[in-house]
């Protein structure tokens, strides 16, 4: 299998707080790989820094084995490649549901008007979001707001995408509808990243589960390892907090 | 979203007793209000009225039949005034925006521009603007330039936008810094450039944002045109102070005053209601 991302010994800092050290991970083609972990550990960090939104102090990030930690490298190139969703959305308030996701088929890519208007209703008529074409965000809810980011970034056709603790600010109903647009995407063969509190999902998507501490990956293997066998004293005391919390 | 109300609904007895209590009330404050209204401002028209002085002050500030002929030159003078306000509030709205762009901008090989941009923000900020107008207005023609126009109402109509420019400038750029980085980080990460996330995302944003306070200046605008007035330029302010000064009688002062606030007033009462709709539409967009 071909590697869509090669992250290698990955270090970051914001100050003298050190948010990813040596920190390496392999994604290969058509697979999920999920970041778990406490508030605070560098899922978010690790996300942004693949998409070049932080710049990292050290490593190498290599897409499809090219190196994009290069700085000669053109970040809007580099960003056409991958899709972001993040945790409050970030929707454009000014335009339409179908402005925000043709905008950057249209600006970025050079698509004809029409032709990114029809690929963006397919999408909307796929995850059932046909009738909010014209509405502006505020008038959706958070998980309608959050299918709606989706298929924003689907609408570029990434070669990766990236998910943000994508659920973290909807109440649990709202959750599962989106969580199955990302089991749709996953059953496509999306290639993807995600970081996300709810484990359950995580066991359903994950080729592979990374539970990361202190800007670290201190254990790495299959959902049935990581979640429900995990060796690690740290990944077991994580869990069992998770685990009281009710999100298992 | 809400439910629509049920057209079929009818009060309960208890609400209608309510209601007709509520009426009471609401009936009986409304006296107490027209009352107390008719007292105060009956008293202070009385006082005014009956103090020895009044008889002059009317003569002087007030005289019906003077201000009636002296009102067409004012209009005429005002008509300049407006004329100042859109010709120079277009070419402010340009030069802002640039300003403000400039301002803004990280790019490395507009950083002299971004510079330049802030000297001068600061500086005609900073200057009163009867300086800057006076500067324009006389020390321009003084050079003796060929083809710099020596027309008073150009001149200053210039002085005005050089000022407004930079007042302007630094409200749209308040506009521009409120937008979130959220936004930023979300266009940026659809492979937008920084410009084309300038002038799609962050812009449209920024200027629905800061379009109340535009029209406060915009008011502000109308009213500092009437400085001009010491270039010799026969506006409203000026064609009153022609008649006055003939016959020692301010009433066209006070003809020129109200003409503007006929138009100042409506202009601050739309531009409360932009502001308050404004909040309203920032305390209802919730996480976004």
């Amino acid at each position: 299998m071909v590697n869509v991302l090669e992250l290698i010994d990955i270090r970051k800092s914001f100050g003298e707080e050190l948010v990813l050290n040596h920190l390496s991970l392999s994604v290969p083609e058509h697979t999920a790989t999920v970041l778990i972990g406490a508030s605070g550990s560098g899922k978010s960090t690790l996300l942004r820094c693949i998409n070049l939104l932080e710049s990292i102090d050290d490593g190498q990030i290599f897409l499809d084995g090219n190196e994009i930690s290069d700085p000669l490298i053109n970040v809007d190139d580099v960003r056409r490649k991958l899709g972001m969703v993040f945790q409050s959305f970030n929707l454009f308030p000014h335009k339409t549901v179908l402005e925000n996701i043709t905008l950057a088929p249209i600006k970025v890519q050079g698509k004809k008007k029409e032709e990114a208007i029809e690929t963006a209703q397919k999408l909307l008529k796929r995850f059932d979001l046909a009738d909010k074409a014209d509405q502006y965000p505020d008038r959706l809810s958070g998980g309608q707001q959050q299918r709606v980011a989706i298929i924003r970034s689907l609408a570029c056709n990434p070669r990766l995408l990236l998910l943000d603790e994508i659920t973290s600010a909807l109440d649990p109903v709202l959750v599962n509808e989106v969580l199955s647009i990302v089991r749709d995407l996953k059953s496509d063969g999306m290639t993807m990243v995600l970081a996300t509190h709810e484990m359950g999902f995580a066991t359903q998507v994950a080729d592979e589960v990374c539970f990361l501490e202190s800007g670290n990956i201190l254990e790495r293997g299959s959902a049935q390892e990581v979640l429900h066998n995990p060796k690690i004293l740290k990944t077991q005391e994580f869990l069992k907090r998770v685990h009281e919390a009710g999100r298992l | 979203m809400t439910e629509r109300i049920n057209s079929a609904w009818s009060p309960s007895s208890r609400e209608a007793e309510r209601a007709i209590a509520r009426k009471r009330i609401s009936h009986k404050q409304g006296l107490i209000a027209a009352a107390s209204s008719i007292f105060v401002i009956g008293t202070l028209i009385a006082i005014v009225v009956s103090s020895p002085g009044w008889e002059v002050v009317k003569r002087t500030f007030f005289d019906i039949d003077y201000g009636r002929e002296v009102l067409p030159t004012v209009i005429a003078g005002l008509w300049i005034n407006l004329q100042l306000t859109f010709i120079g509030g277009a070419c402010i709205g340009v030069i802002a925006l640039g300003l403000a762009l400039m301002r803004t901008t990280k790019s490395p090989a507009l950083t002299p521009f971004r510079f330049l941009a802030t000297a001068y923000v600061d500086i005609f900020r900073g200057a009163p603007l009867i300086l800057i107008i006076l500067l324009v207005g006389f020390g321009v023609p003084a050079l003796r330039l060929s083809g710099i126009s020596s027309n008073v109402i150009f001149l200053g109509t210039v002085a005005v936008v050089l000022t407004y420019s930079a007042y302007v400038a630094e409200v749209i750029r308040s506009g521009i810094l409120s937008i979130h980085p959220s936004q930023r980080a979300a266009a940026r990460s659809l492979g937008l450039t920084s410009g084309q996330t300038m002038r799609y995302v962050v812009l449209p944003q920024a200027i629905r944002r800061v379009v109340p306070p535009l029209l406060n200046d915009f008011v502000s605008l109308l009213k500092d045109t009437g400085l001009v007035s010491i270039l010799g330029v026969t506006d409203a302010v000026r064609a009153a102070q022609i008649n006055s000064s003939r016959t020692f009688n301010y009433t066209p002062y006070v003809v020129a005053a109200i003409l503007f606030l006929f138009i100042t007033i409506p202009m601050t009462r739309y531009t409360d209601r932009a502001i308050r709709q404004r909040t309203n539409a920032q305390n209802s967009e919730g996480v976004i």
